[in-house]
């Protein structure tokens, strides 16, 4: 059974060798004739991936964050943690995307990570993908390595198109994207996901409006919105108040889903492209737990920007499955 | 004896204005975008004639950092246009960390830099913009002299790859580079001279040619050359000039700090320690008034220029 995920999961193997026949790379029926020759990661929902395999995927993304933070002893893994279910939806349900990384991404779906200090998920979820050799992810935050502490561009790492991490640029960032996708005619969507704590950046209200004004219906941008920032719960930091009604008030469509479980997430976000196209941006408010998955990290501040010792790491893969084989 | 005459004056931003609009004509990926100062940028013409290629985007310059940055993943060439201060300072973050660290080839052109915007004042006359973006590795940085370089280079941009600045101004100013040659990084020599090494940019190159009739009258030599690129910089034609003339003088409507004159005592400094003096705003802010007397009341006349090359050649061992 773990063989036949391995199988799944390694995009090269596959694309190498004839011999396994590529099962999930189905056509999308969105695909232009032009890329039609090209072999895309077209998901059209678990169709390839059903929720058992999905869930199994995310359980050995988890092993993969803690593992990765800690071996180098710093990083972010409860943001990570808690957003696993949409990065491995978002890249195994959602996304039609190109392991092989055109940078300039025509034809293809976009995803910016705003929040870029939950990069471990990120780069755990783009090696199970097939963009690079799950091997690469023991350089995370080590000396010379393509997968800096916060997204970068400049070692070439493919899946990554901007660096972030200074809060607030990445909404900016895709709308910039989406823009060129209209002048384009690319019909494809881009994606972007921010914090909650990081809604307190002046920029993402710059980015709103303009989204709504400019009639931004092909950006689906969702908020982590775990409720912790790094110095305590947002709200006892500085309070977002009524987060939905601020975005619907800035013109943009909000719909709520759970960012914890496996199936709310897929829905949420199948729901968030029905509700694309028609004039608006969308938003996602995933209500999430940070550290989820891990009982001793869980709903708590204390486990943003904090590794775990040896001890606690031994206490943590004892609750994550592994499924597809460690790095 | 003034070698170089005008018969025209224009302001800079107009060159940026009629190269942007050129460039919309040859060029399908470029694209533009402004933060409310379509008028004062001069970017009126590529809006009227390619308007699903300019983006308004409101006063917001930090999202259009972003939006620009946005745009050239998918191979758009972005000039973005606002105030100096504004393009810079106010969203130098945003320029770190989604244009030059990301390295998109996004074009940053800013106009109303320096003292001789004039009766807007300090709030507006950045004088620390060049230090700043010289300072972000692979950055270009340029300064041109005259609305016809400012065109020229702005033309230049559509086909040079990679994070840019281009500075220029406000004011009506003599246009005396027409027919020059402009390549990126390429030092232009003005006049030749044996005495001191005059390099100045932006509106400084003229008030340098007019230093430079004023030196001749009192028997003294002086090359001129326009460092229009601060980075890169020319450092071959800084050493070859300073090689024969022994000292220099750097010209720059900027702070004392960071601007031209930091970037030539460092190649002085490093390869042929030599006499250098500095014509540039002495660590302070400027204030309301008309361009050319500002210039006078910060010390960056022709006299100014006249004073420091005298002082050079007399450091001159």
């Amino acid at each position: 059974m773990r063989m036949a995920f391995r199988f799944l999961l390694n995009l090269k193997e596959i694309r190498d060798d004839s011999k396994y026949p590529p099962l999930f790379l189905l056509q999308h029926p969105k695909i232009p004739p032009i890329f039609a020759g090209k072999i895309y990661l077209a998901h059209t929902m678990a169709k390839e991936y059903d929720l058992i395999q999905l869930k199994k995927i995310a359980s050995q993304v988890r092993r993969d964050i803690v593992r990765m933070v800690h071996a180098c002893q710093s990083g972010h893994p409860g943001g990570s943690l808690g957003c696993t279910e949409f990065f491995v939806a978002l890249y195994f349900t959602q996304m039609k995307h190109d392991p092989k990384f055109n940078m300039d991404g025509k034809g293809e779906d976009l995803f910016f990570l705003s929040n870029g200090h939950i990069s471990p998920v990120w780069y755990s979820v783009l090696a199970r993908a097939g963009y690079f050799e799950v091997s690469e992810l023991a350089t995370f935050r080590k000396l010379g390595s393509r997968l800096q502490g916060h997204p970068a561009t400049h070692e070439h790492l493919p899946g990554i198109r901007i660096a972030s991490g200074s809060l607030g640029q990445g909404l900016s960032v895709a709308l910039g994207a989406a823009q060129a996708k209209k002048l384009d005619k690319d019909d494809r969507f881009v994606y972007v996901l921010m914090g909650d704590g990081e809604q307190q950046e002046g920029q993402v209200w710059e980015a709103a409006m303009y989204a709504a004004h400019n009639k931004m219906d092909n950006v689906i941008a969702t908020i982590d919105y775990n409720g912790q920032q790094i110095d305590g719960p947002v709200d006892k930091i500085l309070s977002l108040l009524d987060l939905k009604a601020k975005w619907e008030s800035f013109g943009w469509i909000v719909q709520e889903f759970e960012g914890n479980d496996m199936q709310a997430v897929i829905d949420g976000l199948e729901k968030a492209k029905s509700l694309a196209g028609k004039g608006k941006p969308v938003m996602n408010l995933m209500k999430s737990a940070m550290g989820f998955g891990v009982d001793f990290m869980v709903g708590t501040h204390k486990w943003h920007g904090a590794a775990p010792n040896d001890e606690e790491l031994a206490k943590a893969l004892a609750q994550l499955e592994l499924t597809l084989a460690d790095y | 004896m003034i070698k170089y005459s005008f018969t025209e004056k224009k302001d800079t931003r107009s060159g940026f204005g009629a190269g942007l609009h050129e460039l919309g004509k040859t060029n399908s990926n470029v694209v533009a975008l402004t933060a409310d100062l379509t008028g004062s940028l001069k970017m009126d013409a590529f809006k009227k004639d390619f308007p699903e290629r300019f983006f308004q985007i409101g006063i917001a310059e930090a999202n259009m950092i972003g939006i620009a940055a946005g745009l050239s993943i998918s191979n758009k060439i972005p000039f973005t246009g606002t105030f100096a201060n504004f393009s810079t300072g106010r969203v130098y973050d945003q320029i770190r960390q989604s244009v030059a660290y990301s390295g998109k080839n996004v074009k940053i052109c800013a106009s109303h830099a320096g003292l001789t915007l004039g009766e807007d004042g300090a709030t507006h006359q950045i004088l620390e913009d060049v230090g700043m973006m010289k300072m972000l590795p692979g950055m270009t940085v340029i300064v041109p002299a005259d609305y016809a370089q400012t065109k020229a280079a702005t033309i230049a941009l559509g086909e040079h790859v990679g994070p840019t600045y281009l500075r220029f101004g406000r004011p009506n100013w003599p246009i005396f580079t027409a027919g020059r040659p402009f390549i990126i990084g390429k030092a232009d020599k003005m006049i030749e001279g044996k005495d001191v090494s005059i390099f100045a940019n932006g509106h400084m190159v003229w008030q340098a040619i007019e230093a430079e009739a004023i030196l001749a009258e009192k028997g003294i030599s002086a090359e001129v050359i326009n460092i229009h690129t601060i980075k890169p910089l020319d450092v071959e034609a800084i050493l070859a000039s300073v090689q024969k003339t022994g000292c220099a003088v750097t010209c720059e409507e900027h702070q004392i700090n960071g601007g031209l004159g930091d970037s030539v005592a460092q190649v002085l400094s490093r390869f042929n320690p030599s006499p250098i003096e500095m014509v540039a705003v002495n660590d302070s802010f400027g204030e309301s008034g008309p361009p050319l007397d500002l210039l006078k009341k910060y010390g960056l006349s022709p006299s100014n220029i006249v004073e420091a090359a005298e002082k050079a050649i007399k450091r001159k061992k």
